[in-house]
Order: C-alpha cells, then structure tokens, then sequence
C-alpha cells in the first residue's frame, strides 16, 4: 500500500523546525508502524539524508520508549495501542499522515520525534517510592492483601509513564501518570504510611516541572495505550487534598548528647 | 598468558557456602563508604537494584543506561514471572529443589555453589519486592498467588498479571528514583558506556559518550558493575529490545575480561513467527501460556486447513507424546528443539510452513473465557494487535526464536570478572544458568545479583583496596578516550554504500542458520569464514549519515552492530569446540538415537572462558572445570 507522511523535522531544541513531506509505496499492511519508519529511514539514508530520529526500544508496548503524535493522537488512532504495536493494516491505501513529537513545555524537543520526558523520573524521585531498604522486608504473605486490592493497584501500575496523557492534555498535565502511582502505592497497605507525604511531593513537583493542572477533560483516559483510569485522579486530589490538611514534613529533630 | 580462573566458591556444605563467605567477607565503614565511587552500567533488574541497595549502604553511586530513564531497561518487557522456593502451595518445593531444578534444567554446565545461592536468595527476593508494593497477583485469603513453568513440576512463580518484569522493574526504579532524591546515586541517562578503563590492572572507570551531545567522557571509580543484559540480538532478529547490545561487556573483554561460553543462547519456544524480511523484531509470548494451552500440529504433512477444522484425532500433541511427564511444560531447549523439528518435517502451520498450534480451546472449555482473560488477557490482546487473528478464537501460531543468552563475562562467585573491581551481573555474566535457562529464573538472577549479592562482594573488595587514587587526567583515561573518539570519527568517515541494518541482517542470517538452534562443525567453519568477509565489507562500505556532535542513532547503531561482528566470530568458535550438545547448544554430530542432546561430560563439563589475544591473533581458550560435589551428573529425562 501506499502512504503518504508529513514529518516533522527538527535538528535539535535550539532549532526550529518544520514539516517534511515522505511517499512511501511499498508498504506492507503487515508492517508495524515503526517498522513503516525503519524502511522510510533505510530509504533516506541510501538517498545521502538524515534519517527520521524517533524513540523505540522494546517494541512490544510495554517499555514506553515510543510515541509521538499520529494526526494529532499521541500513538495514533487505535485505543490502547502504543505506536510500536500499531500495525499499517489500520490505515487505507494512499492515506495521507501527519507525525509530530509530543507537545508540552515540560517535554522540550530533542529532535525529530523525539522529546525529553526526564521530568518524570523525577516526580517519581519526589516521592513516588516506598521507603523500604534492601534486606529488612518481612516475610512476603505476613502482609496480606485484598484481591481487590492487589488487582486495582495494578490496574493503576500498569502505567508505562510513555507520556501521551501528557501529550493529550489541553493542559499538558502529568495527572494521570502521577494518579497512576499515587493510586498504586496508596492502594497497598504497604504504602499507606507515606500515603500523604508521597501525594503532597508529587503533586508539587509536577507543577514545578511545568505540567498544567487537571480540568477533567478526560483525554488522558481516552488515549492511555495501558488504560489507566481518570478514577485515579480522582483519589490523588482527595489524597492531596487530605494530607495538605494533615502532612507536616517532618521537624529535624536531632539528640545533642 | 593464561587466565588464572580462581572461582572462590566457599569452602562447607551446600547449604553453608554463602552463609560461610559472607562470615569470612571483609567490611567497609558505614563513615569510609561514601568516600567510594562506585560505576553501575545499566539499569535493569540487575543494574537498579544494585545501584540502589549500594546507594542504601552509603556508597557514591554512578549509574548509566542508554535509554531516556532508567524505567525503560528491557526487564520490564519480562511477562510470565520470577520463581522462589517459598512452597507457599505446599506441593514439595524447597530451595534444594529449585536448586537442583536449575542445575538440571541448564544441563548441568553451571556452578552448584551459585545456583545453591541463587535458589536461597530467591526467597528474600519475593518479601523485597512485596514490601516495595510489587503488585503480585493475590488469592482472595489476601496471600500471594502462584503458578508452574516451564522445567518445574512445583508451581513456585510468582507473577503480576503479564508484567512481572515491568512491575520489578519499576520496584527496583522507585527504590533507585529514592537514592537519586537522597543524593546518592547520580544518574546518566541517555549515555552509553564505549570503553572500559583498566589501570595497574583494575578497572578504574569508564568512557562514555552523551547520546544528546555526543560530549565524550571519562568517568573515574573505584569499581565497576556492569549490568547490561545479553547480546541475543547479535542475530538481528531476536525477542531483545532494539537497544540491547553487548558493547560494554565487549569492550571490557577486549581489556581483559574472559567472556565464558559465548555460544550459549537460548532459544524462547513461545514466539510470535516471522512474517516478512522488515520485520524488525520478535515479540515473545510468555511461556506461562503453555500451562493452559496445548502444542499441535495436525498429523498430515502440509495440512493448510482451518485448524477449528481439523479433528481431534487429526492433531498430533507432539510434546504430550513425547514426553509424558513434562508435557507442554518441558524445558525450552526440549520445547524449541521439537517444534523446529516438527516444522522441519513438513509439519509446521501458517506462512512457510514455520510454525505450531498453541492451542487454548480446551483450556477455555474447562476454565471459561473469563478465567483464560484474567490469566493471559494481555499476552492475547498482543498477539491480535500483531497478527490480526483472535487467538480465543483460533489457536495462535508459534516458533522458536533467540531470547536470552546464557554466555557472557565469566566472573567468581564474587561476581567479580578476571578484572579485579570489575564485576558483572545479571544476564550479562555467565553464571547460574548454565546451557539452558529455565523460565522465571532471569528475573530471579537480575535481583539476587543486585539486591543481595553485590553490596556483600562489593564491600569486600572495597575493603581491601584505598579510594581514589586516579583522576581523568590519567594516560590510560586519555588514551581510552582518544580511542573511543577516533572510532566514532572513523564509523562516520566511511559513507559507503551499506546501511547498518544490511550488515546487521546479514550478520543476522549467519548466526541464526550456522550458529543458531542446530549446529554442526561444516556450518560453523562456513560462518567463521564468513563473518570476517562481512566485517571487512562493514569497516569499508558502512554509510553512517549526520555527525557525532548530535543525537545520531545511525551512529549509536554502527557501534553497537561493529561489535557484534566481533562477537558473533567468538560465538561460532566457541560453538565449533564444543564437541557436544547441551541444552540450548545441539551439536549435530552428538545426539542420541532418539534425537536428544549428547552431553559428554568426560570432555566438556567446564566453563570454557575465552580470552583476547590481541588485534588478529586468534583469543585463547581457558577452562574452569566444572565439580558436581552434591548431586549427580544425569542424563535430563522429561519422558
């Protein structure tokens, strides 16, 4: 089949950029999306020009390595699908696609497709942990844990921090994904005692990133390729909500004999 | 000069071995330890784990991957789960048993003392993770949930819906993410480690280069951990994420390091088949699925029928007829072996006649839908995201493919490798495994090498050496720096004719046809003159577009596939001596009537640990010979 992609191009985060139109006409409708891109970037670079810079890795949907916008979709058009899992069976012959990085200012462009998403790691280094040194666990079932429990703290760790909710977002809000792992953590008996400090850090740190704030407009949902629920954030502002009325950080409290 | 292969496995029985060493190891100060730097490269299962607990302890940590957060390591793409001896389900398990299990199952080419350690280890392993809020699947009592693997007749895997590696993973991240805010591991995403630095003899730091800059750098320590994975994709198409690679470990034997049984690979009987020459990657469906689906093909030679089709007395359930005992849950070598054997037989389904039924109708009849969905819903949502068929439907479609492998650089039950400071761990060291892995024991090595093994030799070999010492300004800095910048300035001066993928595929093809699931003496001498042929052609024909002064993939692509050039060569000779067959590795040659591997364990019961010889000088062969002191060398039986 044939595709056509406008692509955009852009040398690194000090240039600007701008959209570039590709041909492709022996596409295989068996072909991974990526691997539409792998036999475009063969083609440039036997042509003498710079292949199209893009962020995979496992492709296999779940390392959260890869996507970029599909005609203004973060990861394209099919739900819960990341970019490496969509196959070209979905689209039509001499369809006509526009790719671009995600948008956010708390994402810059690397280049091409490619954006730095490190904010993440450290909203997650803010608090999205539980304190618990190597060797000094309890023995495994001596915490037992409701069924229901386990599987909605999964449901929620599910999340492979990819950044689309991101990328969705009016707001360019990390809601969802800091949601995802403030409902994990707090779903577990295990993370219950920093439940407060782990929501007040968090939060915080994502506005400090640049991230804008929740309005409730649901993309984050409708595009997340792990279908993550918006239910989380509803328990992050009530967990938020909660320790801004009983967290204090701790007093330094140090012995002076 | 001959390697001096001193395993250092502690004196004492089975059971006292790791309890004994860690009595006799010495001790760092908790006020000395941040006075060390300690190097970690990559951070997987292995790679975070350890910089995390080494950052607990109060070492001054480094850590370094390839990707854009340390979250995205292919650990996390690990799907069925990771093994313990808790016999939580009362059905006969013990650490002995998953010891002896292993050793089995890896044809006895492993050490009993780190498979013993391993075995122990893996009970702490599981109340770790459940105290970091791994979210393992529960019965309704509220106590963890378990299920059997491949190679085991316990159930003993503990699992998280699908993600068992990603949900480690982001265990061992979080608890990284938590010494990152604590000021004591510092972080280096997006560079990837080009060489090793060995002074007086010990490995002293690293060089990397900044995959967004490309700014090349010296990094000085006062040991260093390597955690990178395995180099499966040496043959290009592999289930390995496209960034795994085997620079580091390749770098680090060319200063020194033995790399033991290089042609150890292990080939994943639950792949998704190849569909066209594009296809980038093979993507595994978890092993875990052959506890409820059985493995067929129909009994007529190229039989292209619908298989919903084709009756029960039609189909040939050839592992159940094969070996009784294991059934669809034998070994993976077992496994892999009889369905290349099938399909060579004319028996194989779907495109080319390359592939087997694994079938779940009967196990949706039994179970329900809902019960199937809740066990393997994602694995199956995937499989139809690929091939566009509805495996609750119609039975999926499998084949072989390589996924993990078993070689790597030797190291003692230190973990250390024949660099003193230079330790390595997880998939990218040798031990444990043995010929053949067995499912749910690559999470289980990864964490009980980071967690709770390395901060104990760590600390050991830490107390015997003072810190610092060296600076960047160091000739043998220098000089590996110059290096590694003359081979980027050179992989970029090329501007043949041949992308990187060419060559990679056709490295690829080599390897997986002479050096692959079946291998015999005339195909492995033909691809040892080959792969110098392509290397040559590579070195002069490559075209690498753009520069080394931006994020270039081309470039990070050239290097990673230069040196499996290198270490594909290694692998066929390593494979063309060993004159017998042993899990994953059959030797065509040395089989027994009924087509089973041939071990023989009067020539080769040894690790075999190669060593570079120098630029065109061909590497030499070591041995550590390998002693079976607690339990006895056996022909494995599934029957």
């Amino acid at each position: 089949m044939r595709i056509i992609l406008n692509i955009w191009r852009q040398k690194n985060a000090s240039s600007p950029g701008k959209m570039v139109r590709y041909e492709l006409d022996n596409v295989n409708e068996h072909m991974s999306f990526l691997e539409m891109l792998d036999v475009l970037n063969e083609e440039l670079t036997r042509r003498g020009e710079d292949p199209v810079t893009f962020e995979h890795d496992c492709r296999e949907g779940i390392c959260g390595c890869c996507g970029f916008m599909i005609n203004g979709i973060p990861h394209g058009p099919e739900r819960g699908t990341t970019v490496c899992q969509l196959h070209m069976r979905h689209f039509r012959d001499g369809e006509e696609l526009w790719l671009e990085p995600f948008r956010a200012k708390a994402f810059p462009v690397i280049k091409d497709l490619m954006v730095d998403r490190s904010a993440f790691d450290r909203i997650i280094s803010s608090g999205g942990y539980i304190s618990i040194n190597t060797g000094s666990a309890p023995e495994a079932n001596s915490i037992p844990v409701k069924k229901q429990d386990a599987d909605r703290a999964m449901d929620a760790a599910a999340c492979i921090g990819c950044g689309a909710c991101v990328a969705a977002c009016p707001n360019a809000s990390a809601s969802l994904f800091v949601a995802a792992k403030i409902a994990h953590l707090g779903l577990l008996p295990q993370g219950e005692p920093e439940r407060d400090r782990r929501a007040i850090r968090m939060v915080l740190k994502m506005t400090d990133e640049g991230f804008g704030y929740c309005t409730n407009t649901g993309e984050c949902e409708a595009i997340c390729p792990k279908g993550v629920k918006i239910e989380n954030i509803a328990r992050m502002h009530r967990d938020f909500t909660r320790a801004v009325a009983l967290f204090r950080e701790e007093a330094k409290v140090g012995g002076t004999g | 000069m001959a390697f001096q292969l001193e395993s250092r496995i502690p004196s004492g029985p089975l059971e006292q071995k790791w309890e004994n060493a860690r009595r006799d190891m010495k001790l760092v100060s908790p006020a000395n330890r941040r006075k060390y730097t300690i190097i970690v490269v990559g951070s997987g299962l292995a790679g975070a784990s350890a910089a995390a607990t080494l950052g607990e302890l109060g070492y001054n940590v480094r850590c370094f991957c390839f990707q854009d957060s340390p979250r995205r390591a292919h650990s996390i793409a690990a799907q069925g789960g990771i093994n313990a001896a808790k016999n939580y389900q009362n059905d006969g398990d013990s650490v002995y048993r998953l010891f002896y299990d292993t050793i089995k199952g890896g044809d006895f080419r492993s050490r009993e003392a780190n498979v013993y350690r391993l075995a122990e280890v893996s009970l702490n392993i599981i109340d770790q993770c459940v105290a970091q809020g791994v979210p393992f699947a529960r019965e309704y009592g509220g106590t963890l949930a378990n299920r059997s693997f491949g190679g085991a007749q316990v159930s003993r895997t503990f699992y998280a819906r699908g993600q068992t590696g990603q949900q480690l993973l982001l265990g061992a991240y979080q608890a990284l993410e938590r010494q990152v805010d604590a000021g004591r591991v510092q972080m280096f995403a997006r560079h990837e480690m080009l060489d090793l630095v060995v002074i007086d003899g010990r490995a002293r730091g690293i060089i990397t280069r900044n995959l967004v800059t490309g700014a090349i750098d010296c990094h000085v320590a006062d040991a260093v951990v390597l955690a990178t994975g395995g180099y499966g994709n040496v043959f290009y198409l592999s289930t390995n994420a496209k960034g795994s690679n085997a620079t580091a470990i390749w770098r680090a034997y060319k200063r020194g390091a033995g790399f033991g049984n290089p042609c150890f690979t292990q080939i994943h009987p639950t792949c998704i088949p190849q569909t066209g020459d594009y296809q980038s990657k093979l993507t595994l469906m978890s092993e875990s699925l052959r506890n409820d689906g059985r493995i067929w093909v129909p009994k007529k030679k190229g039989d292209t029928r619908n298989p919903n089709d084709i009756p029960e007395e039609e189909r040939d359930y050839y592992l159940e007829r094969m070996y009784p005992a294991y059934g669809n849950l034998c070994p993976r070598d077992i496994a892999s072996r009889a369905a290349k054997l099938m399909c060579d037989q004319g028996y194989g389904v779907g495109p080319g006649g390359r592939g087997v039924y694994l079938d779940f109708r009967e196990a949706i009849q039994r179970l329900g839908r809902k019960t199937i969905e809740e066990r393997y819903g994602n694995l199956f949502e995937m499989y139809e995201r690929i091939t566009g068929e509805d495996p609750y439907t119609v039975p999926m479609r499998i084949y072989p493919a390589v996924h993990y492998t078993m070689g790597g650089l030797w190291v003692d039950y230190h973990l250390q490798s024949t660099i003193p400071g230079l330790f390595v761990l997880g998939e990218a060291n040798f031990s444990d495994h043995g010929a053949n892995r067995l499912g749910a024991s690559a999470l289980m090595q990864g964490l009980a090498d980071g967690y709770f093994i390395i901060p104990y030799t760590m600390g050991h070999f830490l107390a015997q050496v003072k810190p610092g010492g060296v600076d960047e300004s160091h000739p043998e800095f220098r000089a590996a720096r110059e290096q590694v910048t003359g081979r980027t300035k050179k992989l970029l001066s090329i501007r043949g004719k041949k992308t990187v993928d060419d060559f990679h595929r056709e490295l690829g093809k080599i390897m997986w046809e002479y050096c692959g699931m079946a291998r015999n003496a005339a195909g492995l001498k033909h691809a040892l003159k080959k792969i110098p042929e392509l290397r040559e052609e590579f070195w002069q024909n490559v075209n690498v577009p753009g520069s080394g002064d931006e994020m270039n993939q081309s470039l990070e692509k050239a290097g990673r596939v230069a040196d499996f050039l290198e270490l594909g060569e290694l692998m066929c000779l390593d494979a063309l001596e060993r004159e017998e067959s042993c899990g994953g590795h059959f030797r065509e040659e040395h089989q027994t009537e009924e087509g089973e591997a041939k071990r023989d364990d009067e020539r080769f019961c040894h690790v075999a640990v190669w060593e570079y010889a120098g630029e065109n000088r061909p590497p030499v062969r070591n041995v550590e010979p390998l002693n079976f002191e607690f339990v006895h060398l056996a022909q494995r039986s599934y029957k």
